[in-house]
This record gives structure tokens, sequence and C-alpha cells, in this order.
């Protein structure tokens, strides 16, 4: 059988065979962090945080989240870190009157092409009940979690208490 | 014919004018009015209240005197809000330069209770050395706050024991201690500079 089969047409089957097993053990062993349709598309970029003083403040982290996807995401009002026993997203609000107030935002929806940014201002990632010190030069890693039951990792820089973004 | 038609037309024009008017002093003066909003601080010269600063000396409005003031006030508990002022105030003074040295900085704490002396110095001494922080007892505070028209509340929370809403605007006064006006929260850069420039040239200014 072998001999009957010239070598480019022999490569031809192997290539075959190859692909249909990467398929196959794709199928059967998802990599849990990639297999969501929706939070499968998400890119998270210039995540940072401003260092706490001490461990009794709460602390706070920013950045920004894109859907690259052709599908809506949600992203999920409570996200997780080591470093904080709880952690939430929370809207800064400034009233009429110019009184400032924190809100949880809950789930957030982002739309096929969107992103949405938790930046000094607006949105936050706010860390309660810290668990170790938030020192400048280290980093930290933060969980995100969708609707679809994704999962997105980044790894937060902490950068000083007076940082104004990513890139200060 | 044609008559009643215009009486009817002109009543009904008066009546509409009558309800317009009624409801307009029901919403500005009568039961349905709202609390007035974003009340002028008083001068600084009407001011009357004794706090510590976060070097342990005696402070009060009379300090601000002589030179223009930018006054602010949040506590150091806050992650977000006082953090971001903070750093966009030393960033104002980066851009003000040699000029931030005619200039007050002040935060003042609403929250004395967590916001101690040591826990202002601290704090400040992250941002621009021309910041200030102030801090007292809670009846001090509370004049300071009223002085300026601030409002702030405890609101207590499931994980942290509480945070504080508070007023996140920025105060400036002139060198006279004439209230110049407000810098809103996280107002850009090339907003807020010229309204503390403009604090800076009203050293004459009156105190109205």
């Amino acid at each position: 059988m072998s001999k009957a089969v010239p070598t480019t047409v022999k490569d031809k089957i192997m290539k075959r065979l190859i692909f249909s097993a990467i398929t196959i053990c794709t199928a059967l062993f998802p990599v849990p962090e990639t297999a969501f349709a929706g939070s499968d598309d998400v890119v998270v970029e210039s995540p940072w945080a401003r260092a706490a003083i001490g461990t009794t403040r709460p602390g706070a982290a920013y950045l920004i989240i894109h859907n690259t996807g052709d599908e809506a995401v949600t992203l999920m009002g409570d996200i997780a870190t080591p470093l904080a026993m709880t952690a939430q997203i929370h809207q800064t609000r400034i009233s009429a009157d110019g009184v400032s107030s924190m809100v949880p935002v809950g789930e957030i929806l982002i739309a096929p092409g969107h992103s949405i940014a938790l930046e000094p201002g607006g949105m936050h990632a706010m860390l309660m009940m810290l668990q170790g010190p938030m020192k400048e030069g280290e980093t930290f890693p933060l969980t995100l979690t969708f609707e679809d039951g994704g999962k997105i990792a980044v790894e937060v820089p902490i950068l000083g208490v007076a940082a104004r973004g990513p890139d200060n | 014919m044609q008559r009643r038609a215009v009486l009817k037309y002109g009543a009904a024009g008066l009546c509409a004018l009558g309800l317009t008017l009624f409801a307009g002093w029901w919403r500005v003066d009568g039961p349905g009015a709202v609390e007035p909003v974003a009340q002028r601080p008083a001068p600084l010269t009407e001011m009357e209240f004794r706090l510590t600063d976060h070097e342990g000396s005696a402070v009060g409005p009379d300090s601000l005197i002589g030179r223009a003031s930018l006054v602010f006030f949040g506590f150091t508990f806050c992650p977000d809000v006082c953090p971001t002022t903070l750093s966009d105030i030393s960033g104002w003074l980066d851009d003000l330069g040699a000029d931030t040295k005619r200039l007050n900085v002040v935060f003042i704490t609403i929250d004395p209770d967590r916001d101690t002396v040591e826990a202002m110095a601290d704090y400040v001494g992250y941002f621009h050395p021309a910041i200030r922080g102030w801090t007292g007892s809670d009846d001090e505070i509370a004049r300071a706050a009223g002085a300026f028209r601030v409002r702030y509340e405890k609101v207590p929370t499931d994980t942290e024991n509480y945070t504080m809403n508070h007023t996140a605007t920025v105060f400036t006064f002139a060198a006279s201690g004439a209230f110049v006006g407000t810098i809103d929260y996280h107002e850009p850069r090339e907003f807020a500079v010229p309204k503390i420039r403009r604090a800076l040239e009203k050293e004459t200014g009156d105190t109205t």
C-alpha cells in the first residue's frame, strides 16, 4: 500500500492526520480559559493599580477591556484576586452639587467591537480587605469573570500612590 | 360665534399660563422645591474653625489669608476620588511651576476618626510637597465643612467599616480670602490651571 502512494500524497495524508488529531484533542481537552464563545474574544489592556498605604485602606485597580468579537459579552461585577478578600467593580458618581459616592456596578454588557475603561474618575476595581500590602513595583493577579463562564486573568502592576495612569 | 371662540381660546391660554406659573412656583419656591445646589463657600475671613495640619501646627482660615488658596475635602481611606484629586492637583501644581509658591493648597479630611495627624502626614507625603493635610475634632471639621458648604456623610459598608460620601469640588480663594470659584472633580488640566491663575491674579479681590 505505502509503496503505491507517492511521497507528496503521503505527506498530505500525514498532515491531515496531524490536523485531525489536534482538532480532536482540542475538542476533548479544551483549554479552560479560551473555550468560551464570547469572552474568548475579550482583550484586557493597560492594567495598573495605585499602591495602598498600609493594609487597612482599600485599593483600586484600573484596566481597559476590549470586546474584539462579534458577540456581546457580559462582565460580572465580582472579580477575584488573592490580594483582597472582596473585589468588585465600582463606579464613582458625582451628584449635581458635587458630592461623590461609590456604587457597585454589577454586570456590565460590552457590545461587540466596544470596550469599557476602568479609569480614574469613572469605574475602578475596588479591592477590599487587603490580605497583604500593595507595594509600588510589585504586581498581583486579577481575574475577571464573564457570564458565559470565561475567565481572564491579568497581572496588574502596582504604581505609586500618586499615579495618574498606566504610564505614570 | 367668532367672539366666543376668541374668549374660549383666551381663557384656555390664561389657564395654561396660570398653571405654568403655579408649576414654576411649586418647583422653585413652593413645597416641590429641590434642595439648593452648590452653594458658595463663605469668604475665608468669615469662617471660624481650628484644625491641626499634618505637621502638628494649629491652623485655621486665617492661616490662608495673604496667599491665594486651593481647598478641597476628602479622606485617606478613599481609593479612587481622593488620590485622583490629589494627583490631578499635583499635576496642576507642576504646570504652575514657581507660582505654586504663591499658593496655599489644603486637603481637609472629613473622616477625622481615621485620619489622625500621622495618617494625614503619611498620605500627603506621596503627593506634591505644597499640599497640606488638615484634620481636627469632629466638631471643628463639621464647622469647617459648613463654612465651605461641603456635605459629607458616613456610609456603612459590608466589607469595609464604612466609607464616606463627600463634596469632591476644589474651591479657589483669592489672597484676600474672597471666594473665587470651583474646579470640578477630575476637571481637565487645561481648564483647571487657568482657574487657579485667576485666583492668583485676584490678589486684591473683594470679599463678597
